[in-house]
């Protein structure tokens, strides 16, 4: 037997680089965002001029000035630091929900579609069962009846928000194990887990990390709107949701509950942004054009 | 069947179309400078490996060519006008009018959505040549001349209640439906059964000569080409490499890519027992993104020259046969086919390597009385399908329905049949991917037919399988030193890292992989280098029996012949057990000692190879000897033919008795009232048939 050569990899050509970098440019602009509020959360206490907590009445809603860039709320707390504060809060909920919620959604998912007949049954049953109430309500209820607090508020959007793992990662392992390399593994004896999470899984993550990165912005929204009604946080915690609650009947002082509205907006769009550029990314009929 | 004379003016002349791609990863020149011209009323073959732009040739022809390709050079010139300047109305005219095109894949050139006698009718009415009236009317006929039973019935169905030959009559009923002036055939029967297979040919070859429609046929199969054409274009790497008429360039052939590809299927009408290696051109086809310098040919091929550094033309050595190589243009002769093996040894040792194995070959009377290795005794495997309805009956699809099989030990024993006919069941029923309905299946003496996972596992090591697909069959997420390895330390065949990581080079180095290859993902080899790591996976552990389910039947010819011959080699090393499974015939009459032959998951007849092939006891084995084509011209229109009729029924309602009845030529009432047993008729044949050997 002769070895046969293999052909050695494509040198990719300096336009291909830069058709590369105006296809993502949108993506890599998300990157920066979300790279920028990481620095921010982890270096809030540095770079903060005030304590966020700290109550001035006397100089309670100044506009933006020297002193205080992005002005004070009705307290005379200083906003810019709050809104550093805030985004704490925000990317922790935001990715503790998604993330454990992926993670537990995806096995169930999993090991429904690969099991088949009764196990598939009751588990897709159950993750029905959820979805069939309107997600913000239901984990308005259950926030409310656990009590206010950022971890009960994480745990109530955790029950609602797994479903859909649930039901994406038992479509994408169905078309998995129904592939030869499957039946190869069968063949050569492997047990069902190490068959399941060494084998199908791994195939099957790729749209999953996409759903999860448009998944964050959606989910920091969504803490940031139950913060607004009342449930995310105890109060003198700076969030965002509940800062735009505290400035939206402020009229006149506009810069209460602006700025960090535009924090939210801009951390939702950069995970939107990154989250398009890793679907394009992983899908090569996107990828072509 | 009409020949093009030379002097008549072509209807279509493509003069050096070159169409290229241009992509990310830079200019792929599929067709680069293809010269070829069609007279009225001819039938010319188009041959040639995936990659060599065949298809992409037959696109350019009706301008379908979309981004990022492009015709960059070239003229095509149709009954006088440049198709290359048409414009919209024009080019929409053309096709589907004058030129009409029939692909290879049935189940999605139909519109799923529209009823056939929308589709029929809108294609006529488009042209503007019908009312919409007379156009179903027309309809109605053309699906009867296409041979589809009560055909005013089937203009008002869907496609899906179709099968995919009967899609193809559809697709072949719209192709003539505005009576074009010729017919672009791409792979039409590459997806159908060798049965129906036949059937459409058969039809190609009355349209042609009832209508006198010139065809263009594109086939990697030299078989399906000499059934119908008369004349043949072989392409290789975007290029001409051989032109002629059929009879002469198939026994023939002036380019040593038309020989390799002649000598690398085995032939039903040749067989020399003990000999059992194909010959093959090594390599796999150059990539098109840079092809190589000179005779493009020259790296694979095993009577290059110095001459060859420099490309050759393609060059008319005899009115209407033309060639594209230095050596035989200078005179030189390629080893007659068939005889090749010693021949080609002698010009290049390369070759001689390789072909210089002597191997001796159990005879098959023999293989047959070793140890027992597997017995399966009626075996059924039903699956239960959805009901219709909530207060239907639960139906039952019959995929094996009581097969008894006995595999000794060092033999192949051969499995063929037409799709659904329960081979590829039958095959993971042996390895326990399935479990049994039904019977016993007992290896080694041991009973498995309904053994859990930890029982059966220390039989794994002994029992493994080769798969069809080699796109889906490896893990796209693994290394080749991972799929190897894994199974190794798993069953505790290696005990640290260095050691399993000894053993797969050594895997790879068996079926001819360089080590390198076990960092690598699957995804950056070819479909025969990933069978090879498919082989190497199965080899793994150490086996003594392979199920092989079609492990070809995704391949090239010459990639094919290359695996066949690794099969063999494996065999001879590791003294192997195979079960092959496959539709084609002659290569499971090359591999197999003993034949069984399925229909709809029952055992019709089961016969050493030769007996099988000499004298056929049941009428279905003989109807798949004839329908299966032989690659030569010549051959093939003398062949006495046995054409059946119709399509396999379902598997889900079978029909009594014989359930060969509903299309055996030689049925009798019998057949329908009693269920003829398998019985031996001859030493070693066994047949299903109340009538054995009548027909």
């Amino acid at each position: 037997m002769t070895a046969i050569a293999i052909p050695q990899t494509v040198v990719v050509p300096a336009s291909a680089r830069r058709r590369w970098l105006r296809r993502y440019a949108l993506a890599v602009a998300g990157g920066a965002v979300i790279v920028f509020w990481f620095a921010v959360a982890l270096f809030a206490p540095v770079i903060s001029p005030y304590n966020p907590e700290f109550v001035d009445i006397a100089s309670r809603l100044q506009p933006p000035s020297h002193a205080h860039w992005l002005g004070t709320d009705a307290l005379g707390r200083d906003v810019l630091s709050r809104v550093f504060y805030g985004s704490r809060i925000s990317l922790i909920a935001g990715f503790s929900v998604v993330v454990i919620s992926a993670v537990f959604g995806t096995v169930l998912g999993a090991i429904a579609a690969y099991a088949r007949g009764r196990v598939e049954e009751l588990l897709m049953r159950v993750t029905d069962l959820v979805l069939c109430f309107p997600p913000i309500i239901l984990a308005m209820a259950i926030a409310a009846a656990l009590g206010i607090g950022t971890t009960n508020t994480i745990i109530a959007m955790l029950i609602v928000w797994w479903p859909k793992y649930a039901r994406l990662a038992r479509s994408l392992v169905l078309v998995q194990r129904a592939q030869e390399y499957v039946e190869a593994a069968h063949v050569l004896g492997f047990g069902h887990g190490h068959i399941l999470f060494r084998h199908v899984v791994p195939n099957a993550v790729g749209p999953l990390i996409v759903m999860v990165t448009l998944d964050l912005g959606n989910a920091i929204l969504v803490f940031a709107g139950l913060s607004f009604l009342g449930l995310g946080v105890v109060p003198p915690t700076p969030e965002w949701g509940a800062m735009v609650a505290e400035g939206r009947e402020l009229v006149q002082q506009w810069w209460v509950a602006t700025f960090p509205g535009l924090a939210i907006l801009s951390v939702v769009m950069g995970f939107n942004f990154v989250g398009d550029g890793i679907r394009d990314w992983l899908d090569p009929h996107a990828r072509r054009r | 069947m009409t020949e093009g004379s030379a002097d008549s003016v072509p209807i279509l002349s493509v003069e050096d179309l070159r169409t290229h791609f241009f992509t990310d990863q830079g200019v792929v020149r599929a067709v680069d400078g293809v010269t070829f011209h069609v007279h009225a009323g001819e039938t010319l073959g188009i041959v040639g490996e995936s990659g060599s732009g065949k298809s992409i040739t037959a696109k350019s022809v009706i301008r379908l060519i979309e981004e990022p390709g492009r015709i960059v050079s070239g003229s095509i010139d149709f009954r006088g006008r440049n198709i290359l300047t048409l414009e919209g109305g024009a080019l929409r005219k053309l096709r589907g009018g004058e030129v009409a095109m029939v692909f290879q894949d049935p189940m999605t050139s139909l519109n799923p959505v529209l009823k056939i006698a929308k589709q029929l009718v809108e294609t006529m009415v488009e042209h503007g040549r019908f009312t919409p009236k007379a156009a179903l009317a027309r309809a109605v006929d053309l699906l009867g001349r296409m041979g589809i039973n009560a055909p005013k019935r089937a203009v008002d169905s869907y496609p899906h209640q179709f099968s995919g030959g009967m899609r193809q009559r559809v697709m072949l009923a719209m192709g003539f439906s505005n009576e074009p002036v010729l017919l672009i055939a791409d792979e039409p029967t590459t997806a159908l059964d060798v049965t129906i297979q036949a059937q459409i040919l058969d039809l190609l070859r009355e349209l042609n000569a009832d209508f006198g429609t010139a065809i263009i046929l594109i086939s990697h199969d030299l078989g399906v080409i000499a059934n119908i054409c008369s004349r043949i274009v072989v392409m290789y790497a975007g290029e001409v490499v051989e032109e002629g008429p059929a009879e002469k360039l198939l026994a023939e052939p002036k380019h040593p890519y038309t020989w390799a590809l002649l000598n690398a299927v085995p032939r039903l009408d040749r067989h020399t027992p003990g000999e059992k290696k194909l010959v093959t051109i090594e390599g796999t086809p150059p990539d098109p993104a840079q092809w190589p310098d000179g005779c493009r040919f020259r790296p694979r091929c095993p009577f290059a020259v110095d001459a060859c550094g420099k490309h050759p033309a393609l060059q008319e050595f005899e009115p209407g046969r033309a060639a594209r190589c230095w050596v035989t243009q200078a005179g030189g002769l390629l080893p007659a086919v068939g005889v090749a093996a010693d021949a080609s040894a002698a010009q290049q040792p390369r070759a001689a390597a390789r072909s210089n194995v002597s191997y001796a070959v159990a005879d098959a009377a023999s293989a047959t009385r070793g140890e027992v290795l597997l017995e399966l005794r009626d075996v059924k495997k039903h699956f239960p399908l959805a009901k219709t309805s909530y207060f239907g009956a639960p139906r039952v699809l019959h995929a094996v329905d009581g097969v008894d099989l006995t595999v000794f030990k060092g033999e192949t024993v051969g499995l063929v049949g037409e799709s659904g006919c329960g081979k590829s069941t039958l095959g993971r029923l042996i390895v326990r991917l399935h479990e049994p309905t039904a019977g016993s299946i007992a290896y080694g003496g041991v009973d498995i037919s309904h053994a859990n996972s930890a029982t059966i596992r220390p039989l794994r090591r002994r029992l493994q399988m080769i798969f069809q697909d080699p796109y889906a069959s490896l893990n796209p997420r693994m290394t080749v030193g991972q799929i190897l390895g894994g199974p190794l330390q798993f069953h505790g065949m290696t005990q640290d890292a260095s050691s399993t990581s000894m053993r797969v080079r050594e895997l790879l180095d068996v079926v001819g992989l360089p080590a390198q290859a076990a960092d690598r993902f699957p995804h950056e080899f070819s479909g025969g280098q990933r069978q090879r790591i498919s082989i190497a996976r199965a080899l793994a552990v150490s086996p003594e029996f392979i199920v092989a389910d079609e492990p070809i039947s995704a391949l090239d010819v010459n990639i094919q012949a290359q695996i066949i011959n690794l099969l063999i080699d494996l065999q001879q090393r590791f003294a192997l057990t195979y079960l092959f499974i496959a539709h084609d015939l002659a290569v499971v009459r090359h591999v197999s000692d003993r034949i069984v032959v399925l229909y709809l998951g029952k055992v019709m007849e089961v016969a050493p190879a030769s007996a099988l092939f000499a004298a056929p006891l049941h009428p279905y084995t003989k109807s798949l000897i004839s329908a299966a084509p032989i690659p030569d011209a010549a051959v093939e229109r003398k062949r006495e033919r046995l054409r059946l009729t119709g399509e396999p029924p379902s598997a889900i309602d079978l029909p009594s008795g014989c359930r060969f009845r509903t299309r055996c030529p030689i049925a009798a009432s019998r057949c329908a009232a009693e269920i003829p047993p398998l019985t031996e008729y001859r030493p070693g044949q066994w047949a299903a048939c109340h009538f054995p050997g009548k027909l």
